[in-house]
């Protein structure tokens, strides 16, 4: 099979010899038009790939800001279908950003597995990540994921020790995601050393990129997460700038949209300037 | 995809499963987030070490005696046979239990494990606030530490058991996501354990959740139908020809039904609850009205849209509320073991007034349900005949709620 937008995103990414920068923002987040502007402009912003939540009622790996982002979306009216229109629309004008698909599986259920990925690969959508689909469960969508062209994108914890390793890994493509806390999203921010340590001991066992994530709010988190693994998410943060702008001003779309832009513009600066001001560029 | 079980297709024995990846036919499975698995794994082998383990067995069958209070009773419920002129209905009593709930012989169970495996702090999710109490009890009586997610809502109608809770020394901590109820305190419980999972014991309430809590939750429980199965043949000198069990998650149903699952002469009935009635939309009747899903780590039948979400149940009894179902039970009405039946609030109400004045026990309005299907099976069949009902918990917690039906301040 050719590359996938996503192996040839982080092949471009290392020859440039940085970091990318993944964003989060829940699907149809505050609403389904001004999640369409947001998505149109991230990749302009800085956004090196792009990570969409897939809504949903109950995302119990998720923390309260989170969980409110896929309210919002849910109370304007967001589908999984409506999204797959959005992804469609967003690929028709960029050819080249990766988009992932993150959430959990019964909305994908109750969809249809395999229709799913068919209308998600027309659409355009280059990688899946199903919190609650660990590899014990591959047969359901993993791997006709991957039959059919998709990666899929598995998450390692700190909780995944060598033993376990090896099977988070075995049908994981694109990149693996290491969780850095052991906790939901938007809590705790992660210690350095020891993510510094986790991505050390995954590259060990794996040729694939890694991307660090859960608890990166600021630019020099972005920064330090951007000296050690070979992309940043960061999600929360971004979901909150939503949701304060959504209570305060009262949702004016150009102005929330915007300060989406802002955030991620500092995010993304931070991140390439990372490794020339590191002492061992790509190290 | 799993694979598909036949329904056309009967199993020899209806009691060998879940397969080893926890799989009730296309139901079960362990649909978790990677940070639980090693957590899942090390629970799994435990309990099978453990289920092995005659000294485990022991200790356990000796907790059962002295602290829960077993054997409950299996009682002829004569008046209410009598009015209601048919088969002859027995109330397996486990209302009579320590903390006054089946929920306890679970909650024993799980925390003999949970100290076995070196486990310091214990959580669980409650809706009436029975699985809550019971759970805080035991953590009480092995020194641990306790946390209990309780939704908001359900914490306004549980006042008494909240209370109790918070007397047995546990931290209740208000769930405020979403419905804020059951499952949003599962949710709630999850992300915990997510979050604290090296020390942290959960302790699941119902036949629900991420393989090998079904199972292990059943097999705690069966002591119920194990006993029940002795008690009749030693008074009736036969098997029951229908037993009849209430569902939320399931347990204590199963509980009861699983060692009868192979006798082909007892019919089993499982009754969900239909709130306002199935077709009003406001009730919790996963396996009558729902589809199979994907939740809270298993594949069952779920209240959900058209586009996969939750759809908030509905239930006078907090118990009850609950959109899935144990993918143990799924299963068995896939495969045309057990039939589903509904039985609305008003049902509910109406077999606890009968219940309190011809037998004077007041039920939970959980097992309400179950009656409330026994008065409409009883009457046509022979007197001859034999109903096992689960009367699985006491009525005291529900008085506010019935009180305020009846228009009644306390
Ligand atoms: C007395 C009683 N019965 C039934 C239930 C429902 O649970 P399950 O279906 O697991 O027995 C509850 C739950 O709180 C309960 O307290």
């Amino acid at each position: 099979m050719s590359p996938t937008r996503i192996e040839r995103r982080f092949a471009d990414l290392q020859k440039e010899g940085r970091a990318g920068l993944i964003t989060f923002i829940c699907g149809g987040d505050p609403n389904p038009q001004a999640f369409q502007a947001i998505l149109a402009g991230l990749l302009a912003a800085g956004a090196d790939l792009i990570e969409i939540g897939m809504p949903f009622s109950d995302p119990m790996a998720d923390g309260p800001t989170i969980q409110a982002g896929n309210l919002r979306a849910l109370a304007a009216g967001m589908t999984l279908a409506r999204l797959l229109t959005q992804v469609t629309a967003f690929r028709e004008k960029d050819k080249t950003t990766p988009v992932v698909l993150m959430g959990y599986y019964n909305p994908i259920h109750r969809y249809g597995a395999t229709r799913f990925l068919d209308d998600a690969f027309a659409a355009g959508v280059d990688g899946l990540i199903i919190v609650d689909l660990p590899p014990e469960e591959d047969e359901e969508l993993c791997l006709p994921a991957l039959e059919k062209g998709l990666n899929f994108i598995r998450l390692a914890t700190p909780t995944t020790d060598s033993a376990r390793l090896p099977a988070v890994l075995g049908n994981t493509s694109g990149f693996i995601y290491y969780v850095s806390i052991t906790g939901i999203t938007g809590a705790a921010s992660p210690v350095a050393d020891a993510v510094g340590d986790a991505v050390a001991h995954l590259r060990r066992h794996t040729e694939l990129p890694v991307a660090v994530g859960f608890g990166i709010r600021t630019p020099e988190q972005a920064a330090g997460i951007a000296r050690i693994a070979d992309a940043a998410v960061v999600g929360s943060a971004l979901v909150e700038e939503i949701a304060s702008r959504v209570e305060t001003s009262k949702a004016d779309s150009a102005e929330l949209i915007g300060a989406v832009h802002a955030r991620v513009r500092g995010l993304a600066a931070a991140v390439r300037a990372a490794r020339k001001d590191s002492a061992e560029p790509g190290a | 995809m799993a694979t598909a079980l036949d329904p056309q297709q009967r199993p020899n024995s209806y009691r060998t499963g879940p397969d080893e990846h926890g799989h009730f036919g296309n139901h079960g499975g362990r649909f978790v987030a990677e940070t639980l698995m090693p957590n899942i794994l090390e629970l799994e082998a435990a309990y099978n070490q453990a289920k092995a383990d005659p000294a485990f067995q022991a200790e356990l069958d000796s907790w059962f005696k002295d602290y829960v209070g077993r054997p409950s009773p299996l009682y002829l419920a004569q008046r209410l046979t009598d009015h209601l002129g048919g088969a002859r209905v027995y109330f397996k009593r486990d209302e009579l239990n320590h903390t006054g709930a089946h929920k306890i012989n679970n909650c024993v169970g799980q925390i003999l494990l949970a100290t076995r495996m070196g486990k310091k702090r214990i959580i669980a999710e409650t809706g009436a606030g029975q699985h809550g109490v019971a759970t805080a009890t035991v953590a009480a009586r092995f020194g641990l530490e306790c946390v209990i997610y309780m939704g908001e809502r359900d914490i306004e109608r549980q006042q008494p058991n909240v209370f109790r809770m918070r007397l047995l020394g546990a931290e209740v901590r208000p769930v405020k996501s979403g419905s804020r109820t059951l499952k949003d305190a599962m949710n709630e419980a999850l992300r915990d354990w997510v979050t604290n999972v090296r020390d942290t014991f959960y302790i699941i309430g119902s036949v629900a959740g991420p393989h090998p809590y079904p199972a292990m939750v059943r097999d705690f429980q069966s002591i119920i139908g194990t006993e029940a199965r002795a008690q009749i043949q030693e008074k009736e000198g036969r098997l029951p020809d229908l037993l009849v069990a209430a569902v939320g998650g399931g347990s204590n149903a199963m509980g009861l039904f699983h060692p009868f699952l192979d006798d082909a002469e007892v019919g089993i009935v499982a009754v969900e609850a239909a709130g306002d009635g199935v077709e009003t939309g406001r009730h919790a009747a996963a396996m009558t009205a729902g589809q199979p899903g994907v939740l809270h780590g298993m594949r069952s039948y779920l209240m959900q849209d058209n586009d996969g979400q939750i759809i908030e149940p509905h239930s006078i009894s907090a118990g009850l509320d609950y959109p899935g179902i144990g993918p143990e039970h799924s299963w068995l009405k896939d495969v045309g073991r057990i039939e589903v039946a509904v039985a609305t609030d008003a049902e509910a109400l109406e077999a606890f007034a009968i219940c309190s004045k011809l037998e004077g026990i007041l039920p939970a309005l959980e097992p309400c349900h179950a009656l409330a299907e026994v008065t409409k099976r009883a009457p046509a069949m022979r007197s001859d005949q034999i109903i096992i009902m689960n009367l699985c918990g006491r009525g005291d917690k529900d008085i506010y709620t019935v009180a305020e039906h009846m228009g009644v301040r306390l």
